[in-house]
């Protein structure tokens, strides 16, 4: 039955939540690719009249309790979320899948220590160990960026390491192995390309979650000082909450259109790889 | 006697798994104070310096510092010297408030505790309400209307929820206060205290419930439409029981597990959520100690909630893992 499985972009790509997902997602990269071409302002000076309701002249979404243009610093702001949220995805998937890799092909004590490891890295709640290092080390953009990849790789691990060892038993594996194979050439070329799959879905629902917890450490005031952040502002907008609500919606609005749309785009993910799973809301 | 055999055998692997779960207790814990301790020492320059931050100190006190921590001693005395101290519930002095972390710490528990367990359980009922209905009637109009209202109460940053929450229905509709746990102008006593306090919690508990709301909701559905599906439903079907009876007795029985779990395994979440809530509502709990320890750089306190908390978790999820233990013999039987 040949093209009976449409391709994997078009299973993708065909079910509503994941284009309102990948819709959503495009608003904000429209926002924070070109920032410095669509608004002349910058997000971080206080130059302009204080309290400005949205849409006076062009200021657009109005400004700040400082006088910060608030459409700069939302766009400006959708840069540094986006960015946080794919390099920390990024960064604790390839170490979820050395983890899971090392511990899944290598078996015995070295398993049993690597997952030890990882199930103290998933009780561990994240956020509160994320205040202690910011704050230890610094509240810097790359700090941030490293904590949450440190804190977020034990999910893709289990995963990995889950795949090595139904798939080390598998006849074309075993075959491999036969013909005598080197372990690392086994690893690569059998092994760890068929790990990718649950390694990506697992990975991809790191995006939300860190855009997310950026966000919170921010509005706690342990955000990187010298970059526009959405969860900051909100921390100045709630004591001008009655008077200048505007303030307040446009950078929440932002966050949760980030984290729906990267939460959709994730669960999108997942039914096609592998159409077996059902939506599910992780925890 | 032959039926004595199955439940002694249940009880003695039932023993066997809790022993085996409260043994993983000490050792996780453990860990954590492994991770703590290195993290101090990792720190970029001195440790002193790391947990004072930019806090002005005398000389006299860094010295004092510097003793009680050990640092003059070898690096592996000074880890026993922690563990000691972590075990003696000594989780250092807070600089700021010149005072034992851990009785600061004791001190602010119970109202995150109160805004915690207000919040989880009016989640856990309006979660499972919310599933029945839209399980009842399956792809329906009320069904998509919940299951979006999932989606997004799932993604909401609680501190912008809150900040909606307080412009709508305390600035606007002025129906809720907007800061603190009681009103400070009357002094009320006796029930009308009880009642102006369960007035100032409702709006952060229901700002702290919406992602359990959702979290709920979901699970309880879809365990439910899963469990309809199978044999014993169409048997209870069948032997023309009605179908309330069959949801609630049957279906409804079977998917409340997953949801007592997921509230038990998400204590961590949830504690995080608590601190955000506080700083929204003014709430006089660990909330505010976190942005206090924060804003002057009390790395002692920071930490110190750190290790609270995570006991806390470890605690939670050794019962949930009984309680699931219990309820579930495939579980134990692994």
């Amino acid at each position: 039955m040949k093209g009976s499985v449409p391709p994997l972009w078009r299973r993708f790509l065909s079910e509503p939540p994941t284009i309102a997902g990948a819709a959503l997602v495009g608003v904000l990269l429209v926002l924070a690719v070109p920032a410095h071409l669509i608004t002349p302002y910058e997000p971080l000076r206080a130059l302009y009249p204080q309290f400005l309701p949205p849409l006076s002249g062009d200021h657009w979404f109005g400004t700040t309790a400082t006088g910060r243009d608030l459409f700069a610093a939302v766009a400006h702001g959708a840069r540094v979320s986006l960015a946080v949220g794919i390099v920390v995805a990024l960064l604790s998937t390839i170490i979820g899948i050395v983890v899971g890799s090392i511990a899944g092909y290598a078996g015995g004590w070295t398993d049993d220590a690597l997952m030890r490891v990882t199930e103290l890295f998933i009780i561990i709640p994240r956020f509160f160990l994320a205040l202690v290092v910011v704050s230890i080390f610094g509240n810097t953009l790359g700090n941030i960026v490293l904590v949450l990849a440190l804190l977020s790789w034990p999910p893709v691990a289990r995963v990995v390491r889950a795949e090595y060892l139904s798939l080390k038993e598998r006849e074309f594996v075993q075959a491999a192995r036969l013909v005598g194979s080197p372990s690392w050439r086994i690893v690569a070329r059998e092994i760890l390309p068929n790990a990718m799959g649950p390694a990506i879905i697992v990975g991809s629902l790191q995006v939300a979650q860190a855009i997310l917890t950026e966000a919170s450490l921010s509005f706690l005031g342990l955000g990187d000082p010298s970059l526009p952040s959405w969860g900051s502002i909100l921390v100045d907008a709630q004591r001008f909450l009655k008077s200048a609500p505007w303030i307040a919606l446009f950078p929440g609005f932002a966050i949760t259109i980030a984290v729906v749309g990267f939460n959709l785009l994730g669960d999108g993910l997942a039914r096609a790889i592998n159409p077996r799973s059902g939506s599910r809301l992780r925890t | 006697m032959e039926s004595a055999r199955p439940f002694i055998l249940g009880c003695s692997r039932m023993l066997t798994y809790t022993l085996r779960k409260l043994i993983q207790v000490p050792f996780l814990l453990f860990g954590v104070v492994v991770v703590l301790f290195l993290l101090v020492h990792l720190a970029p320059g001195d440790p002193v310096a790391a947990l004072l931050g930019d806090a002005p100190a005398s000389p006299e006190f860094i010295e004092e510092f510097r003793r009680h921590l050990g640092l003059d001693r070898p690096l592996h005395e000074q880890f026993l010297l922690y563990v000691w101290n972590v075990l003696h519930g000594d989780l250092g002095t807070s600089y700021y408030y010149s005072q034992s972390v851990l009785t600061l710490i004791l001190e602010r528990f119970p109202p995150t505790l109160l805004l915690m367990t207000s919040a989880l359980v009016a989640a856990t009922l309006i979660g499972i309400v919310l599933g029945v209905v839209a399980a009842a009637r399956p792809n329906s109009a009320v069904d998509a209307g919940a299951n979006l209202f999932a989606i997004v109460g799932y993604s909401l940053p609680v501190f912008w929820l809150g900040e909606l929450a307080l412009l709508v229905f305390a600035l606007n509709l002025d129906w809720f206060p907007v800061q603190g746990v009681n009103s400070l102008r009357e002094s009320y006593t006796g029930p009308a205290d009880v009642l102006d306090r369960a007035h100032h919690l409702v709006l952060p508990a229901f700002v702290l419930a919406t992602r359990y709301i959702a979290i709920d909701f979901r699970l309880t559905r879809s365990g439910i439409l899963e469990v309809l599906s199978q044999e014993y439903i169409l048997t209870a079907r069948a032997k023309g029981l009605a179908s309330r009876v069959v949801l609630f007795r049957h279906a409804l029985r079977n998917a409340l597990l997953p949801v007592v779990t997921v509230t038990g395994l998400n204590v961590g979440f949830a504690l995080s959520g608590a601190v955000l809530t506080e700083v929204v509502f003014g709430w006089p709990g660990l909330g505010r100690l976190t942005l206090d320890a924060i804003a002057h750089r009390d790395s002692p306190v920071l930490m110190g909630i750190f290790l609270f908390v995570t006991t806390a978790v470890v605690l939670v999820n050794f019962i949930t893992d009984l309680v699931y233990a219990m309820v579930d013999p495939r579980i134990r039987l692994k």
